[in-house]
């Protein structure tokens, strides 16, 4: 569905932030993008989405392709009319705006009225707390509900392709697992291929069907989630279990500090 | 009613359909302003260039009013998508100051063009409309204010449809409020930023017929931009309906001081009377009565 090949990626003309990244999303499946802070995952996102433009980022190599065609450097609002969207780290919702606005504003692309109100209902549809809250302003919405209307945004342009940059933060980890389930059952009931960047592995891993680990700029690790969920080194980084599948205790990790690298 | 009460009804009424004119050019500001954050300091010149032309077509070719009209508001369209496109674009991205000093000299330079281009004499743009008073009351206005008012009033109505209804109006307000989201979303921001532009352009036309009309047209037209400044402070820099209440205040502030004070200190009242209000509230309320205040989560 979407075939990211071996992309470079620089900022202002110097910086060079992705080194050959290959990231293949399964059409109808949930991809995970796992990695530390500052690997490149969002930077990755928004190469994808085009709003790197906008930072004064480029693809200067590699190729990226949805279905069968080529979007790297394509504008935010044209791939966004191929189907593709983007939602950004932390929520990022029209906050002068109300709820119901949102979404209007989600569905630009769609050319009838009748299209954007059947959006509506179909977000209402997901996410029932939204349309409670529709008429007011989103900047004064709770962390959780802000994350449900960015997504429901995001699905207001009838996307093929959902980049999803870290729905968990700053959540609850109650309301963590209602926007994962709400995320897995739009990937069954509405087709849809997701590209999800988490922090949270142990849940990022519980949706995913394959996975994808990223350390300074390279894709280091790659597999099937359940593979990845039983890789030691991964139990030990990014799950926070030791061999034997016992969580690990922090007096343990306090007198010597190990980090891994699988580059160096 | 008394003749005091009479007094101050007169100076209110006076006040109100000055205030509304005020408003309608603090709008044109407004609107560029909210969708692409650039502060334009050239609005009176865009009211004057709109007056000129008006007054060119009316009286040196001889035009019915109507003709005017749709030119005026053709040549305006057409003026601020080529200023967007120009002289604008090139500085997206750039910081703000950037942006005013372009408007800044942009002010400058169709101050000195205008009169090269059009004449430099004082032009009267005539509007069918008569001489004699309206009497509302106790109080009368002359008809060119009830009709700026009027215009004014229609102008707000039909801009406040437009962001709170239609779909290209939330759209503009969600680039106004985030433009690398709106991008996401597939909104073409670039094309909104014209459409400000070219808004705002429509409002300078309006404003320069009726601020035209009642001033006369010559390059002092453009001291009503001066005016913008107090208002949309007052009302706050983005807000539609702040621009309309703070015309109102401005106007009503200017008209009182001048009914008042005058007599006094020998007039002048009014030029600086806007001025005072606008510091007091900076010192209040920064963001204006209704400018959008930065959602803080604790």
């Amino acid at each position: 569905m979407l075939t990211i090949n071996n992309i470079e990626v620089v900022y202002d003309r110097v910086i060079l932030v992705l080194k050959g990244v290959s990231i293949d999303v399964r059409e109808g499946a949930v991809t995970t993008l796992l990695g530390a802070n500052g690997a490149g995952k969002t930077t990755t996102l928004k190469a994808i989405s085009g709003v790197l433009h906008s930072e004064r980022g480029e693809v200067t190599k590699g190729a990226i392709q949805l279905g069968d065609r080529r979007i790297d450097g394509m504008r935010a609002h044209d791939v966004t009319r191929l189907g593709l969207v983007q939602v950004f780290e932390g929520r990022r919702v029209f906050e002068q705006l109300t709820t119901e606005e949102n979404l209007v504003a989600g569905g630009h692309v769609q050319a009838a009225s009748s299209a954007v109100r059947q959006g509506i209902e179909l977000v209402y549809n997901y996410f029932p707390r939204l349309k409670e809250r529709r008429h007011q302003q989103s900047g004064y919405l709770s962390g959780g509900e802000q994350q449900m209307l960015a997504i429901g945004r995001a699905l207001m342009s009838r996307p093929k392709v959902v980049l999803l940059d870290e729905p968990s933060l700053g959540l609850a980890p109650m309301l963590v697992e209602e926007i994962f389930g709400i995320v897995s059952r739009l990937v069954r009931e509405e087709k849809l291929s997701v590209l999800l960047v988490e922090q949270n592995a142990t849940m990022a891993l519980a949706v995913a069907d394959h996975g994808y680990v990223m350390e300074n700029g390279r894709i280091v690790l790659e597999g099937p989630a359940d593979k990845l969920r039983d890789n030691a080194d991964i139990k030990e980084f990014y799950l926070g279990l030791n061999e034997g599948g016992a969580r690990k205790s922090y007096r343990d990790t306090k007198h010597y500090k190990r980090r891994k690298r699988w580059l160096s | 009613m008394s003749e005091d009460l009479q007094f101050t009804f007169a100076l209110v009424l006076n006040g109100v359909s000055i205030g509304l004119m005020y408003s309608l050019i603090a709008l044109g500001f407004v609107l560029v302003y909210k969708a692409t954050d650039a502060i334009n300091f050239a609005q009176g010149e865009f009211v004057m260039l709109s007056g000129l032309i008006v007054a060119v077509v009316l009286t040196v070719a001889g035009a019915p009013l109507i003709v005017a009209v749709v030119v005026v508001l053709a040549a305006m369209i057409g003026f601020s998508f080529g200023l967007e496109r120009v002289v604008l674009r090139p500085l997206l991205g750039r910081p703000v100051v950037a942006v005013i000093m372009a408007t800044i000299g942009l002010a400058a330079i169709l101050r000195g063009l205008g009169p090269v281009v059009f004449g430099s004499e004082t032009r009267a743009v005539s509007l069918p409309i008569g001489d004699e008073p309206i009497v509302l009351g106790p109080a009368s206005l002359p008809p060119i204010q009830v009709v700026g008012a009027v215009a004014a009033v229609l102008l707000f109505i039909a801009f406040h449809w437009f962001f709170k209804k239609s779909r290209m109006g939330v759209a503009m307000r969600a680039v106004a409020d985030n433009q690398q989201v709106a991008q996401a979303m597939g909104i073409n921001v670039e094309r909104y930023f014209a459409l400000a532009w070219a808004m705002a352009g429509i409002v300078s036309a309006m404003g320069g017929i009726v601020w035209g009309s009642m001033l006369g047209v010559d390059v002092h037209l453009a001291l009503v931009g001066l005016k913008v400044f107090p208002v949309v402070i007052l009302g706050g820099l983005d807000s539609i309906g702040g621009a309309l209440v703070g015309g109102l205040i401005i106007g009503v502030v200017e008209s009182l001081a001048a009914g008042y004070l005058d007599p006094y200190v020998g007039g002048g009242t009014k030029d600086f009377a806007p001025y005072v209000l606008m510091i007091l509230v900076l010192m209040v309320r920064p963001y204006g009565i209704f400018g959008k205040r930065k959602i803080e989560r604790v």
